[in-house]
């Protein structure tokens, strides 16, 4: 009820509490409409949560220039190739170990290959490991960390002492034995990282789930007779979305380090096709002589990790606040 | 405490147990065995069968596997398949002091470089001090060691000319290398220790010393310290792993004759009981770092609930 009227202060005295029948009507004033309580209404327009984190990472100068980077990145190593004279494989021995030139942007390695399309190609490479790593890390990492941290009890128990047991070892050895096993092709390199990328992932996602299992709208979502896996994935899921991303934001530079890191050690990509590790390894040995060669290709994975980490740190700060330092 | 430690200690006997055996399987699996190429060269068959027995590669493999856990449980891991008359055991006692003394020096400047740059970040909050480091912090984390290490390479060494390239002789020669394995946990440990000791410096009994009038010197280092540094711990473990994998490339890169390069030789060859002899040393090498470090934090902290 809204009140239209509210006592006049009396001038004779306090106030005493009674019945409101015996007051005199003189007693009431009317209000003006700006007194009205629904003068705390809501006004502007109600953002959502990813309308929110927009704003907020939209402030973040870093984070906004390292999008920018991975846009561009990614527009050249999609289109560049297109628009050049030379491929990635095509030798020129006559016009090996050129410096680079308006001919050669990067100029050349010793087989005469143009190195400005072998870092487009590496580009390509990196960004389609980086990324497809990342969706299928956050997938099973998802499935994984939710069923863990929603059942709880020996499920958790077994799945937990899983991940334990494959965290007790560095990553890259595993990475590197199923590489051995599979051979040198992206496929393998995609399923080498799957098999142990997503245990982070998986490890956020338990916990948010079992902080979130006892809210009040998931006995809600419960007593309406919802199952257990549409608890889990319409509601549980969705509410920790935030720090899921931010992981998931991090796996990506951390993919594309460990397929520069295996075709530096030359069990990644298979030659001929261009790699920034196995470009920035194959120019190793003409470092005295030829440092251009390196040089770029290093350039581009500095590049490349810094955009994606500032993206994180954004991303971060965007939609998990309470991590902000 | 005890009760914790046997845990640790089971734990850590199942992982080495479960990388043994995936090791193991997935280097049998792979097609085509240690000496095909001899059997392309039409090597006589009785020699085949030679070398194969002195392999122990005519038995079924759940034999050879049951075998292989046998030796392995008194130390012995087995002989290389293409560096003749030699075991995985005399590549390790070769190699391993040499890594072993690259990483522990590049563990101590991480320590000795990262903590005070954390904390001078943490107390200069905001001004270019922060910014520095914070910078420093990021160059870190975002470039890979190997692209790291070469660029220093040739600048220091190529175009500088101020330190050697190659090979381990003087001290300069653990310049370059040492730099490049810790980079990574300089730019990791200083981040770290900025948090923490923002976190620290805001709990009441800070405010308590200060308020005393202890100098602010000595309410950073002796009061905010001992629990800013305690997360620094738990990096331990980590850093080991990181250390070990960073020593396959920056050895490789500085001619280093560490296990790490080794470890990279034995992949490039395809000698398959040199890289499952090293990745089980490996994995028991961090596997025992890990619990030496989880009891360490447990000791030094005592907020820790032992029974987790």
């Amino acid at each position: 009820m809204i009140h239209t009227a509210r006592m006049k202060e009396r001038e004779d005295g306090p106030f005493y509490p009674g019945d409101a029948s015996d007051l005199p009507d003189d007693l009431f004033e009317k209000l003006d409409e700006s007194d009205r309580q629904d003068n705390e209404e809501i006004t502007r327009p109600s953002k959502s949560y990813w309308q929110d984190a927009w704003a907020r990472f939209r402030k973040d100068p870093l984070a906004m220039i390292g999008l920018c980077v991975i846009v561009i990145m990614a527009i050249a190593a999609i289109f560049g190739p297109i628009f050049s004279e030379y491929t990635y494989d095509g030798q020129n021995l006559e016009n090996g170990n050129q410096p680079p030139s308006g001919e050669h942007w990067f100029g050349t390695d010793k087989f005469g290959r143009d190195i400005f399309v072998r870092t487009l190609y590496g580009a390509r490479i990196s960004l389609l490991i980086g990324f497809v790593a990342a969706a299928i890390n956050m997938v099973i990492g998802i499935v994984y960390g939710g069923i863990s941290g929603y059942f709880g009890g020996r499920v958790d128990m077994l799945l937990m002492r899983v991940v334990d047991i494959m965290i007790g070892v560095p990553d890259l050895l595993y990475i590197i034995l199923v590489m051995m096993f599979l051979g040198n092709s992206i496929q393998s390199i995609l399923i080498a990282l799957c098999l142990t990328s997503w245990i982070g992932t998986a490890r956020i996602v338990r916990s948010q789930v079992v902080t979130l299992k006892h809210q009040e709208y998931a006995l809600a979502a419960r007593s309406i007779g919802s199952s257990n896996l549409r608890i889990l994935f319409k509601h549980l899921i969705p509410n920790s979305i935030g720090p899921i991303i931010v992981t998931v934001t991090f796996l990506v530079p951390s993919a594309i380090f460990s397929e520069a890191f295996l075709s530096f050690l030359g069990i990644g990509i298979q030659v001929p096709i261009a790699s920034w590790g196995t470009l920035v390894n194959d120019a190793i040995p003409t470092l005295f002589t030829q440092p251009y060669q390196m040089l770029f290709p290093a350039l581009a994975i500095s590049v490349t990790m810094f955009a994606l980490n500032f993206i994180g740190d954004g991303l971060r700060d965007a939609l998990d606040p309470r991590l902000k330092k | 405490m005890g009760r914790y430690i046997v845990k640790r200690i089971i734990a850590g006997l199942i992982t080495m147990f479960v990388l043994t055996t995936v090791t193991f399987f997935l280097m049998h699996a792979i097609p085509g065995g240690p000496f095909s190429p001899a059997e392309e060269r039409k090597v006589p068959k009785q020699v085949m069968e030679k070398i194969e027995e002195k392999y122990g590669l005519n038995d079924p493999i759940p034999v050879q596997y049951l075998n292989y856990l046998k030796n392995l449980a008194q130390g012995d891991f087995g002989l290389s398949f293409k560096q003749r008359d030699m075991t995985v055991n005399e590549l390790i006692e070769q190699g391993f002091p040499v890594s072993a003394k690259v990483g522990s020096i590049a563990i101590i400047v991480a320590l000795l470089v990262g903590i005070p740059l954390g904390i001078t970040s943490a107390i200069k909050r905001g001004k270019w001090a922060d910014w520095l480091a914070m910078i420093i912090a990021t160059v870190g984390i975002s470039i890979p060691s190997f692209v790291l290490s070469v660029l220093m390479l040739f600048l220091f060494a190529v175009v500088l000319k101020l330190l050697p390239t190659f090979g381990l002789t003087t001290w300069q020669h653990y310049i370059l290398p040492v730099a490049g394995l810790s980079f990574g946990p300089i730019a990791y440990i200083a981040r770290l220790m900025r948090s923490s000791m923002l976190e620290v410096m805001r709990y009441d009994y800070i405010r308590t010393a200060r308020a005393k009038g202890v100098h602010e010197l000595k309410v950073i280092c002796k009061h905010a310290l001992k629990n800013a540094i305690i997360p620094i711990v738990t990096y331990l473990g980590p850093l080991v792993a990181i250390l070990l994998t960073g020593s396959f490339v920056i050895e490789r890169i500085f001619s280093i004759p560490g296990i790490g390069r080794d470890f990279v030789t034995g992949i490039s060859d395809r000698d398959y009981s040199v890289i499952l002899g090293m990745t089980v040393f490996f994995g028991a090498f961090i596997v025992v770092a890990n619990i030496i470090v989880d009891v360490l934090y447990a000791v030094i902290d005592r907020r820790v609930k032992m029974d987790e």
